[in-house]
C-alpha cells in the first residue's frame, strides 16, 4: 500500500507527460492517494506501535542501503497531511495557461517526494525523496510564478541545496558514529544499535548541530528563513500550498524522527541556541509579519513564524511537547494551505494582494470570506481548531521542561515570550482579514464573483480537517503518542 | 581468451578501417563508423568471457600489464565510451563535411577513436612507467589529430595547437619525473617501486621530486588545477564528440593511472597533503569559473574540471571504489549531455541561450538534458548523486573537514550553473515577446529531428543514469572479482 502511495503520483505524472488529460489524471491520482492513506489510517494498529506496512528492497549490500517503506503513528500523520494537501492543491490549480501538463506533473512530483520522504524508514531514501521535489519547485516558481519569480526561484533552490547537503553530511556522520558492523541507514536498525552503543556526547553535539542547520534551512528556522517568504509570495498558489503546507514540514519531521531519539545529549547541549533561534522566529519574524503590506508576503512570513512554535514543542523534549509539535505540523499544514488557496483565488480575481487596494470583498465573495475567517481563526489558534489543541500541548510541554518552584528557567521564559507571539499573530491575521474582506467596498471589486462550487469542496475538506482535530485532538494524539513514548523512555 | 587480445582486436579493427579508407574510397563513410561500432560491441561482449591473468607463469609481459578487476572494468568503460562517441560522430559528420567541402577524411575521423580507445585500454592496464608512457602517447597523439580535425576552422586549429603544446609539455614533465624515480630506485615497475620506497633506503627528496613531476604530468591529463588552463579552449574548439571523448575517456584513464601510481607515492611524505590541496583548488576553481559561462560547451569544460575536483577528493581519501563509481556516473551523464549538445547545436548553436524554449521544440531532448543536468548537479535518483554521496562518505570517514566544507559549498554553486541550462530550456523564453511581435518564426522554433539510433542511445543513457541512481550495486560488484 505504501509503495502505491509513492508510485501513484510518479506514474500519474509520467502519464500526464505522455498525454493523458492532465487535470483529471492528477485529481484521480491525488484522490486515490488520500483514499489509500485513509485505508492505512483505519487499518493501522494503534496498540502494536512501531513501523507497520513495511516493504523493503535491498539496494546496496555494501552500504546497507535499502528502499524500505513503513509507517508508524508519526509518519502516518505526515502522510495524512501530505495527501490531503496534495488533493486540495491539485484541485485548486485551475486555468494554467501554458505547459499545463508540466504544471500538474511538477505538483505530483513534489507530492511524491514528500510522501516518499515521510514513508521511508531508510535514511538514504528519506533524504533522496525530499530532493526529488527540488527541480519541480524550481520549475513551478520559475515558469508560473508571479512577481520577482527569477530571484525567488534561484534563492529557494540554492538555499535548499545548501541546507540539504549540510543535512547529508549530518546523516553520514550519524551513520559513521556507529561501530562498522552496526552501521546502517535503516532507522529501525539505527535506533536499536544506538540503544546498545549510545553515541559519544561530543559526537552527538556535532551531529545535532549539522542536523539543526540542515533541517533548519529547510524549515526556514531563523536566521535561515529568508528564502521562504519570497518563494511563497512568488510561487503559484498550488505550489505554495504544497511547499509551505507539506514539504517544509520535512525538516521538522526529521528532527522529531532522528534528533529526539538518537541525539538526546546533543539536543540538550544546543537547547539554549535553539530557544534563542525559535524566539527569533516567533518574535522577530512575527513583528516583520505585522509590517507586511501584501497578503502573499504576510502569509509567507507567518508560515515562517509558526515554525517557531513547532520548534518550541520539539525542543521541550517531553512527550507532551513533542506530540503537540507533531499535531501543530498537521494543523499548520492544513491552515496555511487554506490561506494560500484563498489568497490565490483573490489574486486571480483582483490581480493584487496589497492590503491598501483591497477591501470589502466579503460582499462579493461571501464564501471566500467565511473560509478565510475560519483559516484566520485557525492560524491565530482559537479554541475549536486543531491549531489551538496543539499549541496548548506545546506550551504546557515547554513550561514543564525544567520547571522548578523557585524561579523561571529558560523554557518558562521562552514560553512566556512565545505566548506573546499569539498576540502578534492575532494582530496581523485580523488586520489582514479586516482590510481584505471588510470595510467599504470599492467600485473596482463590485463585479467579482465568489468561488466556483467545485472549488468549495477542497476548502470544506481542509476546514473539516481543522475542526475535526480541534474538537477531537485525541484521534491524532493517540496515534502519535506511542512513537514518542518509546523515544523518550528509551533515552532516559 | 586473455585480456590483451581485446586491445589487439581494437587495434586491428582501427587499422583495417583506416586501410579501407585508403583502398576503397567509394564506400559510404558512415559504413566505417557502423563497422567500428559493431566491432567494438563485439569486443565489449568478448570482454565478459575472459580468462584471468596467469598467476604462476609470470613473464616479462605480465610485469607491465595487468588484468585485475579495476582494469577490466575500465576496459569496458573505454569501449562503451568509444561506442557512444562514434555514434555522436555520425550525428556530427555533417558539420565536418560542411567545413571540409568534400567528404574526404571522414574515414580517418571514424577510425582514429578506435586507436585512441586501444591506447586508453592499455593505459588502464599499465603497471609499469614505460608502458604508461607508451600507451599515453598513443592516446595523446591520436587526440592531437582528432581535436584539430576540422582544419579549416581556426578555432579548432587553435584548440589543436594548445592541446599539442601543453600535451607535449605535460609529457615532458611525466618523462622527467619517471627518470628521477628510475634514478632513485632503479625500477620502472610500480610494485617494485613501492617496495623500494617502502624499504626506506632511498633518497626521499629525490623521490618526492620525481613523484611531484609525475603528478604534474598526470594533472594535465585529468585537468586538475593549476594544470587546467588548456581545458576550456580545447574543449570548446574541438569537435563536440571529441570533447566528450577527451572529457570522459582521457580523464578516466588519467584517474586510473593516478590511483595506480599513488600506491607507491603515498609512502613519501607530504604527497597526501599535496593531493588534498590540489583537490581543494580544483573544486573551487572549476565551480566558480563555471558560474558566469554562457556557452554550454565551455560550461561543460569547466564542469569537467569541477568533477575532476570531486574525483580528487575521492583520490585524497584513497577510496578507489568511490572514484570508480563516480567515473562511471560521470561517463553516463557527460556523454548524455554531449550527445544532446551535438544534436541541438546542429540546428541552433552551442550557447545556453540557444537552448531557450527547448522544452517546447523538443520535449524529449529537453527532458534528457534535464536528467543529465540533474545528475551532474548531484540530485538523488541519478547516478551522479551516488557518486557524490560515496565521495562525501569517504571524506567524512577520513575526517577531511576542509574537503567536506568546500565540497558542500561548491555543490551548491554547481546547482546554479546546471540549473541555468534547465532554466533556459523550461522557463518562458526571455525574448518571447520580441519574436511574437516580429511575426517571424525564429529558427529556434522548429522541431528538432533525432535519428532513431541517437534516440535509442539517449534513452539508454537516461535509463542507466536513473537505474544506477537507485541501484548502484552492479557497478560496485563489478570491481570485486
Amino acid at each position: 500500500m505504501l509503495l502505491f502511495l509513492v508510485l501513484c503520483p510518479i506514474v500519474a505524472a509520467i502519464l500526464i507527460l505522455a498525454g493523458t488529460s492532465a487535470r483529471l489524471t492528477a485529481l484521480i491520482a491525488a484522490a486515490a492517494n488520500l483514499f489509500v492513506t485513509l485505508l492505512v489510517f483505519v487499518q493501522f494498529d494503534r496498540v502494536a506501535g512501531g513501523f507497520q506496512f513495511v516493504t523493503s528492497f535491498v539496494v546496496s549490500t555494501d552500504w546497507r542501503i535499502q528502499f524500505a517503506l513503513g509507517v508508524d503513528g508519526l509518519s502516518l500523520l505526515m502522510l495524512l497531511l501530505a495527501t490531503t494537501v496534495t488533493l486540495a492543491a491539485v484541485w485548486f490549480a485551475d486555468k494554467i495557461d501554458n505547459y499545463e501538463r508540466a504544471f500538474y506533473a511538477c505538483l505530483l512530483f513534489i507530492s511524491a517526494g514528500a510522501i516518499g520522504a515521510f514513508a521511508s524508514i531508510d535514511l538514504f531514501f528519506f533524504y533522496a525523496f525530499h530532493e526529488l521535489a527540488l527541480i519541480p519547485t524550481f520549475l513551478l516558481i520559475g515558469i508560473w510564478g508571479t512577481g520577482d519569480r527569477v530571484r525567488a526561484a534561484w534563492k529557494i533552490t540554492i538555499y535548499l541545496t545548501l541546507g540539504s547537503f549540510v543535512l547529508l553530511i549530518g546523516l553520514i556522520l550519524l551513520y559513521q558514529s556507529l561501530p562498522p558492523p552496526e552501521r546502517s541507514f535503516d532507522i529501525r536498525a539505527l535506533q536499536e544499535a544506538i540503544a546498545v552503543h549510545p553515541i559519544a556526547a561530543p559526537e552527538q553535539r556535532h551531529i545535532y548541530l549539522l542536523l539543526l542547520i540542515g533541517f533548519g534551512v529547510l524549515i526556514s528556522l531563523f536566521p535561515f528563513h529568508s528564502w521562504a517568504p519570497e518563494a511563497y509570495a512568488s510561487a503559484p498558489p498550488s505550489a505554495a500550498m504544497l511547499h509551505a503546507g507539506v514539504l517544509k514540514k520535512f525538516g521538522l519531521y526529521g528532527l522529531l524522527r532522528l534528533a529526539t531519539p538518537m541525539l538526546p545529549e546533543g539536543a540538550h547541549f544546543w537547547m539554549y541556541l535553539v530557544a534563542v533561534l525559535l524566539l527569533g522566529n516567533i518574535i522577530y519574524i512575527g513583528l516583520v509579519t505585522v509590517a507586511q503590506k501584501q497578503l502573499d508576503w504576510m502569509l509567507g512570513y507567518s508560515s515562517v513564524m509558526h515554525m517557531g512554535y513547532i520548534f518550541l514543542g520539539i525542543a521541550s523534549a517531553n512527550i507532551l511537547g513533542a506530540t503537540g509539535a507533531a499535531a501543530l505540523i498537521f494543523a499548520h499544514g492544513l491552515s496555511i494551505a487554506l490561506l494560500f488557496a484563498i489568497a490565490g483565488q483573490i489574486r486571480n480575481r483582483t490581480g493584487t494582494l496589497a492590503f491598501a487596494e483591497l477591501g470589502g470583498l466579503a460582499k462579493a465573495m461571501p464564501f471566500a470570506g467565511l473560509a478565510f475567517g475560519f483559516a484566520t481563526f485557525a492560524a491565530i489558534g482559537l479554541p475549536g481548531f486543531a491549531n489551538f489543541a496543539s499549541e496548548v500541548m506545546i506550551f504546557f510541554g515547554a513550561i514543564r521542561n525544567g520547571w522548578s518552584m523557585e524561579r523561571f528557567h529558560l523554557f518558562q521564559i521562552a514560553t512566556v515570550l512565545a505566548l506573546w507571539g499569539v498576540v502578534i499573530s492575532t494582530v496581523y491575521m485580523l488586520r489582514a482579514y479586516r482590510s481584505i474582506f471588510w470595510g467599504a467596498t470599492s467600485e473596482r471589486w463590485s463585479k467579482i464573483v465568489d468561488l466556483r462550487a467545485s472549488l468549495r469542496i477542497p476548502i470544506a475538506l481542509l476546514i473539516a480537517g481543522l475542526l475535526w482535530f480541534g474538537f477531537f485532538p485525541q484521534t491524532l494524539v493517540q496515534m502519535v503518542e506511542p512513537t514518542f513514548r518509546t523515544y523518550f523512555t528509551a533515552t532516559k | 581468451m586473455i585480456a590483451p587480445y581485446l586491445e589487439i582486436a581494437v587495434l586491428v579493427l582501427g587499422i583495417t578501417i583506416l586501410m579501407c579508407e585508403t583502398f576503397a574510397a567509394n564506400i559510404d563513410k558512415k559504413t566505417f563508423a557502423y563497422a567500428g561500432i559493431v566491432g567494438l560491441v563485439a569486443v565489449l561482449i568478448a570482454s565478459f568471457f575472459l580468462a584471468g591473468s596467469p598467476t604462476q607463469h609470470v613473464g616479462a609481459f605480465w610485469s607491465f600489464y595487468t588484468a585485475d578487476a579495476l582494469s577490466i572494468f575500465f576496459k569496458r568503460f573505454m569501449l562503451v565510451t568509444t561506442i557512444i562517441v562514434l555514434l555522436m560522430m555520425i550525428d556530427y559528420a555533417p558539420a565536418i563535411r560542411k567545413s571540409e567541402q568534400r567528404a574526404s577524411h571522414l574515414g580517418e575521423f571514424f577510425s582514429l577513436p578506435l586507436l585512441t580507445c586501444a591506447g586508453l585500454m592499455y593505459l588502464v592496464s599499465a603497471i609499469d612507467f614505460v608502458f604508461i608512457f607508451v600507451s599515453l602517447e598513443l592516446v595523446t597523439i591520436s587526440f592531437f589529430v582528432l581535436v584539430s580535425f576540422p582544419r579549416r576552422n581556426p578555432i579548432a586549429l587553435e584548440a589543436g595547437i594548445k592541446y599539442l603544446i601543453l600535451g607535449a609539455l605535460s609529457t615532458a614533465f611525466l618523462v622527467y619525473g619517471i627518470t628521477w624515480i628510475f634514478g632513485v630506485t632503479g625500477e620502472t615497475n610500480l610494485q617494485k617501486i613501492t617496495a623500494a620506497f617502502a624499504s626506506g633506503k632511498i633518497d626521499n627528496y629525490a623521490a618526492t621530486f620525481g613523484a611531484v613531476l609525475v603528478l604534474v604530468g598526470l594533472g594535465f591529463k585529468i585537468a586538475a588545477v593549476p594544470f587546467q588552463i588548456w581545458v576550456p579552449d580545447v574543449y570548446q574548439g574541438a569537435p563536440t564528440p571529441i570533447t566528450a571523448f577527451l572529457s570522459v575517456g582521457s580523464k578516466a584513464a588519467g584517474f586510473v593511472v593516478l590511483l595506480r601510481v599513488l600506491q607507491p607515492f603515498l609512502i613519501l611524505p607530504n604527497i597526501e597533503r599535496l593531493i588534498v590541496l590540489i583537490a581543494l583548488l580544483t573544486v573551487v576553481y572549476g565551480n566558480l569559473a563555471a558560474l558566469p559561462q554562457t556557452n554550454l560547451k565551455r560550461l561543460l569544460a569547466y564542469s569537467s574540471i569541477a568533477h575532476a575536483g570531486y574525483l580528487l577528493i575521492g583520490v585524497a581519501c584513497f577510496d578507489g571504489r568511490a572514484v570508480t563509481f563516480y567515473l562511471a556516473a560521470y561517463l553516463l551523464m557527460t556523454l548524455l549531455s554531449f550527445a544532446i549538445l551535438v544534436i541541438v547545436a546542429q540546428q541552433t548553436g552551442e550557447e545556453i541561450s540557444n537552448f531557450d524554449g527547448l522544452a517546447k521544440r523538443a520535449p524529449f531532448l529537453a527532458f534528457a538534458m534535464l536528467v543529465a543536468m540533474a545528475s551532474l548537479a548531484g540530485l538523488p535518483f541519478t547516478a551522479g548523486f551516488f557518486g557524490k554521496f560515496f565521495i562525501f562518505v569517504s571524506a567524512v570517514a577520513q575526517q577531511q573537514t576542509a574537503l567536506v566544507v568546500v565540497g558542500i559549498v561548491t555543490v551548491a554553486c554547481g546547482f546554479y550553473y546546471y540549473l541555468k541550462v534547465v532554466r533556459a530550456m523550461y522557463w518562458p523564453a526571455r525574448n518571447a515577446s520580441l519574436s511574437v511581435a516580429g511575426g517571424q518564426p525564429s529558427p529556434n522554433n522548429n522541431a528538432i529531428a533525432v535519428s532513431t539510433l541517437s534516440r535509442a542511445v539517449i534513452i539508454l543513457l537516461i535509463a542507466a543514469t536513473i537505474l544506477f541512481g537507485v541501484y548502484p550495486q552492479p557497478i560496485l560488484n563489478a570491481l570485486k572479482h
